[in-house]
């Protein structure tokens, strides 16, 4: 797989996002002057090559992150927003396109709890405002063994989890979905334990190729995609990219995750993308890559979906097998 | 039945391959969607157990409805159950894993919802090739304790869609109430036959 060569071990997220975003908690909730005097700090500290990628409604304003991008051709538009997996609104690849139209991402509040400083509700506006946009060109893999390539528009997840200043009693970070079978019709049925929970460990949540994502092409994430906000892990299996986050929360011990409780022995936490430990039930040596010929779709997975030089040492000494 | 039924009931069984291959060739602004083969993979299977399932019906609606020859259509039922399990198969093989046989090979031995699938694809075969009026008149008896076979095809079938589903099994529910009933019908009706002709037989041979 032709992918730019990278750098990013040398990156760490303070690289990226200058010291001064992570904000305390009066800052947080200061809004106004306060988070505009930061942002122009942040926008003037910003790469030269700030450009706005798409234009019309929803178009969001953004850098191009060209070391973490690859440069294979994305997925269509198309086949991004209306193939998902997205039980919140049925099953089916096709259901969330049509089901998830309906559901409401303002106003929006994300509930940050647990073992940190800086916790309580905040508008989704206040949870995204310091945080310059970033295009990240980024493998995506599906447990069911098919890919994509998708161009997201988001960013660190740990410059995010920085502002609540985590205590050293933080080992993990859990993530949920909205729970609202009004506006989430598969949430009447129990095919999955709802809400949606996910989870990462805390090295994991802060590595620079984790991101929050609020857009893809350009635009604001559209709702099947995971609106207002969602996680990309990119060396995991997708299922691990909870949507529409509305709670964050530091933990000190392993937070439990819908797919693990629905069939441990088919899901596990790390979830991270090995081609040699398969799915009890199918291969996980190789995918179906989705948008190209009828024919030569299959290639080779990748260990860790091609970002092994970033991430394997986050795994040193873990066996993989057991801890899939 | 007018003479025109069976041809017009054989084209409507052609229908999903057409629509398949309409899309495959983007005629007619369709399209095979995002997981082309997949649907595919998904299309053909499913058809493969609808006409499976349609067989099996044709015994029990000819005994419910007297009136209707539902057999003459029994055979052209079953061939197209073979035909989209050919045609599942060759996609798998073809196109979901690019015809490389050591591979399907290795995912047939490997993975139990393969093994059964394929299982239930070469039991199929027999039941093919002994379909024609001649083969059917000179196995006479045994043709019909072949074409048995179509019960354990079917069970395999169905348990092969229900293992690979990932979560959602509903639809797979749905076929296997389907088949239960089907040969639940048949069950019923052996108890019912069996009972009093085996009391007749025993009165007959304490009557002798």
């Amino acid at each position: 797989m032709r992918r730019a060569r990278n750098p990013s071990r040398t990156i760490v997220p303070s690289d990226i996002t200058p010291q001064a975003r992570y904000m305390s908690r009066r800052s947080l909730l200061a809004g106004g002057l306060g988070l505009a005097a930061l942002q122009a700090i942040g926008r003037f500290s910003r790469p030269a090559m700030a450009e706005t990628g798409a234009e019309g409604p929803g178009a969001l304003t953004f850098t191009r992150n060209a070391a973490f991008s690859l440069t294979e051709t994305p997925n269509s538009y198309r086949d991004i927003t209306t193939y998902n997996n997205y039980y919140e609104f049925g099953t089916d690849k096709a259901d969330p396109a049509e089901n998830a139209q309906g559901l409401r991402t303002k106003p929006w509040n994300v509930t940050v709890g647990g073992e940190a400083e800086v916790t309580g509700s905040f508008t989704i506006e206040d949870i995204l405002k310091p945080h310059p946009l970033e295009e990240r060109v980024y493998r995506l893999r599906c447990v069911e063994a098919w890919s994509m390539v998708v161009p997201w528009i988001g960013f660190p997840l740990g410059d995010l989890l920085k502002r609540f200043k985590p205590t050293s009693k933080a080992k993990f970070v859990e993530f949920k979905t909205l729970y609202d079978p009004k506006q989430m019709p598969g949430q009447r049925s129990s095919v999955l334990e709802w809400p949606y929970v996910e989870g990462l460990r805390m090295d994991e949540a802060m590595h620079p190729l984790a991101i929050m994502a609020v857009g893809l092409y350009g635009k604001v994430l559209p709702n099947q995609d995971g609106a207002p906000m969602r996680l990309i892990v990119p060396w995991k299996y997708g299922f691990k990219g909870i949507k529409a986050i509305v709670g964050i929360k530091f933990t000190e011990r392993m937070p439990r995750t819908t797919w693990a409780l629905a069939a441990p022995n088919e899901y596990g936490f790390y979830a991270n993308v090995n081609p040699a430990v398969d799915h009890p039930r199918w291969s996980q040596a190789s995918e179906r890559h989705l948008g190209g010929s009828l024919f030569n779709s299959r290639r080779p997975t990748l260990p860790f979906n091609g970002y092994g030089a970033e991430v394997a040492e986050l795994y040193s000494g873990m066996d993989l097998r057991r801890y899939f | 039945m007018p003479r025109i039924a069976k041809p017009l009931v054989f084209a409507a069984c052609l229908l999903p391959a057409l629509h398949l291959a309409a899309g495959a060739f983007q005629l007619g602004g369709l399209s095979l969607g995002t997981d082309p083969v997949k649907l595919m993979l998904h299309t053909c299977g499913r058809w493969t157990l609808n006409f499976l399932l349609i067989t099996l019906c044709m015994t029990p609606l000819r005994n419910i409805t007297h009136g209707v020859d539902w057999l003459r259509y029994r055979r052209m039922f079953g061939l197209f159950a073979f035909f989209y399990a050919l045609l599942h198969f060759s996609v798998f093989l073809l196109l979901d894993q690019a015809g490389k046989l050591h591979a399907v090979g290795h995912e047939i031995v490997k993975r139990p919802y393969i093994t059964l699938g394929m299982l239930a694809l070469l039991l199929l075969v027999p039941l093919a090739l002994t379909s024609t009026a001649k083969a059917q008149r000179r196995l006479g008896r045994r043709w019909t304790r072949l074409h048995q076979l179509i019960y354990p095809v079917a069970l395999l079938g169905v348990w092969h869609f229900w293992w690979q589903v990932k979560k959602d099994i509903r639809e797979p529910i749905l076929y296997a109430c389907g088949l239960a009933l089907l040969l639940g019908y048949r069950l019923w009706k052996r108890h019912q036959s069996t009972a009093p002709v085996s009391v007749a037989r025993f009165a007959r041979t304490d009557g002798a």
